[in-house]
């Protein structure tokens, strides 16, 4: 281990890259600021640019792009009642009330100081369980990531969304578009209607440039006319009283940031999941619930820790298993593959030097944090003040560049095109769109396994509880689908029995 | 919680009739996940009928000329590029849809035919120039530089 660090701190530690990482640092404060442009979309944009890069300065500016941005989306929380990103909405009302409250100081420096407690407390978790996960993955079949596969997916549609009808609508969605092209175990051009770019499937890059760009751009076209109003924040010195609330809030900073690199390492839920569990789980463990919502910073500790500890720890699956734990890393999983660094457990032996490069990575972004951070909130107006009418048309330019670049043809546009205004019909009628994309990304997976499992079974299905970790994987997944169904019969029961008794 | 549940069924209606009539193993996969769509659109159907949700709304902001003009260049200036790049060329193109763009959305003549002017030179600095990505000419070919 020690030796793989030696070798990263080599590959981090060049004038190239860490310009690379400064600069993804600036472009993810700008990003995270700007309320309507998110963690995913920076990611998103980041790939063309990255496309020519060698591997560790490209995932080191996704990497520390996506920090910031989380953490910057804290800021229009006080000064707009906006949250910069979706991951910041959970707390956006908090911290407004406190800016009105006249704390809006406090408010931006504890979003600042536990987005990098947590952040550091996600980086450590992944450091430790990355590597030692990988040593039991190496076991692993075709039988369990079957079973990896399709139990992560369950996860995406049951714990992520409020309904898991929906949940399972878009993931089926997801699955369908994987299955395009001819990239399948059979080889059989499978709905190219005869044409040759959908021949070879389509590229998840434009994708999701479509589904988180486009699709963002939409919605802000369509609300164009409803003008930002700022209110006034005094900034000082946004460090005055942090270490107070440290001491004040052990317990919520801990909490936070462990249940923060959890939901992030489930696949399907991301930062912004994170935050909204761990501020409903601070109100709930509070002393002063009845403080929340009043202006209260307990809970923007808690949530603000938790987002961003999210973002290390989906990080987990994406590595090991190459199941991406929330959008942002479904990106990045393309991105490792085009950059020959194919995610998996032999990754952390074969290119060890560049995952260690990555952990370092976080470790840096989160340290970066704190001086950009205070930088980036002096400067919020100026950043705020942006016009929208003129980046969206620019940021859009840029899409279309960036769709185009992947297979320099116009087809690129297209599918961007389609998916973005897919996804914004999804997520204005409530279907989440996070399902949909672990469905394009895993499908392949999913049936290539199933497929190989079979004809090592010789079509006994049987065989796929034979092997004692497939044969768990199976029962978890079972019950996580059958959960829904015995809660459901247990309420039924409870109030058929309350029914009776009145 | 508007819904608009009708544009998903009809959707899903035309998608489904194209799984079938493939060998077994390539239509294995798909007719699983086309059966599972189909029994979810109808369960949703049922969910929405019982809910009593209006089947199509409107938003707020359709009935209002800004947003929906906005709106509407967006797809058609996507469109627009897919058509037009090779024939034109990328910064004829990203000239014009950025003029169009910007105007629409509200921003003044001046600063939009400059930004328009700036921006596709920009990215043709940084992506033709220096990451090599070989963005159409199309006219201005013999300008190519």
């Amino acid at each position: 281990m020690l030796a793989n660090f030696a070798a990263a701190f080599a590959l981090v530690f060049d004038p190239y890259v860490l310009w690379v990482i400064f600069a993804s640092a600036l472009f993810g404060l700008f990003v995270g600021a700007v309320p309507g442009l998110t963690a995913t979309m920076a990611t998103a944009l980041l790939v063309p640019v990255t496309f020519f890069m060698a591997p560790v300065p490209a995932l080191a500016s996704i990497v520390t792009a996506t920090a910031m941005a989380i953490f910057a989306g804290d800021i229009p929380s006080c000064f707009l009642r906006m949250p910069g990103t979706p991951a910041s909405a959970a707390y956006t009302d908090e911290a407004y009330a406190m800016t009105k409250k006249g704390q809006g100081e406090i408010a931006l420096g504890a979003g600042l100081v536990f987005s990098v407690i947590g952040g550091l407390f996600g980086t450590a978790v992944l450091i430790l369980a990355a590597p030692s996960l990988a040593e039991v993955a190496l076991k692993f079949g075709t039988f369990e990531y079957f079973w990896l596969v399709l139990l992560g997916l369950t996860c995406a549609v049951f714990i992520a969304v409020g309904n898991p009808l929906k949940g399972l609508v878009s993931l089926l969605l997801g699955l369908l578009v994987s299955a395009v092209g001819l990239d399948n175990p059979a080889a059989y051009p499978r709905f190219t209607f005869g044409n040759a770019e959908l021949a070879g499937g389509l590229t998840l890059i434009p994708m999701m440039i479509g589904m988180f760009a486009v699709s963002e751009i939409l919605r802000n076209a369509s609300s164009i006319d409803e003008p930002w109003e700022m209110a006034k924040v005094h900034v000082g010195n946004v460090f005055a009283g942090m270490w107070g609330l440290v001491v004040k809030y052990p317990m919520a900073i801990l909490r936070g940031s462990t249940l923060g690199t959890l939901i992030g390492a489930l696949p399907g839920a991301g930062a912004d999941i994170a935050a909204w569990m761990s501020y409903a789980m601070s109100k709930k463990f509070s002393k002063e619930p009845e403080k929340f919502g009043t202006g209260h910073v307990e809970g923007i500790v808690e949530a603000g820790a938790a987002n961003n500890s999210a973002l290390a720890g989906a990080w987990i699956p994406a590595l090991v298993f190459g199941i991406p734990g929330d959008s942002i890393t479904a990106i990045v999983i393309g991105v490792l593959y085009i950059k020959g660094l194919n995610p998996g457990p032999t990754a952390f032996m074969q290119n060890a030097p560049s995952i260690y490069a990555i952990f370092l990575v976080f470790i840096l972004a989160n340290l970066l944090m704190l001086p950009l951070g205070v930088a980036a909130i002096k400067c919020a107006k100026q950043m705020l003040r942006v016009p929208r009418d003129v980046l969206m048309p620019v940021i859009l330019l840029f899409c279309i560049v960036g769709a185009f670049s992947i297979n320099n043809s116009a087809f690129g546009v297209l599918v961007m095109l389609v998916f973005g205004v897919v996804a914004w019909l999804m997520e204005e009628n409530g279907f989440p769109v996070a399902p949909a994309i672990l469905g394009i990304v895993l499908g392949a997976m999913l049936e290539e396994n199933f497929i190989s499992s079979m004809i090592k079974a010789d079509g006994q299905f049987l065989s796929f509880l034979e092997r004692p970790i497939a044969g768990s994987l199976a029962v978890v997944t079972m019950v996580v689908w059958l959960f829904p169904a015995l809660m459901f019969l247990l309420r039924r029961r409870a109030t058929l029995r309350a029914g009776g008794s009145s | 919680m508007l819904v608009v549940l009708g544009v998903f069924i009809l959707w899903h209606i035309q998608g489904y009739p194209a799984m079938p009539g493939q060998k077994f193993g390539p239509a294995w996969f798909p007719g699983i996940v086309a059966a599972g769509l189909a029994i979810c659109g109808a369960l949703l159907v049922v969910q929405g009928a019982r809910s009593g949700a209006p089947w199509v709304a409107l938003d707020g902001w359709m009935e209002r000329k800004r947003p929906v003009a906005g709106f509407a260049s967006v797809i058609l200036g996507l469109g627009f590029y897919v058509v037009a790049s090779e024939p034109l060329g990328f910064h004829l193109t990203g000239f014009v849809l950025l003029l169009a763009w910007m105007r629409i959305l509200g921003t003044r003549l001046p600063l939009a035919l400059i930004v328009a002017a700036v921006a596709p030179i920009a990215i043709h600095l940084s992506f033709y120039k220096l990451l090599r990505i070989p963005l159409p000419w199309g006219v201005l070919e013999r300008f190519a530089f």
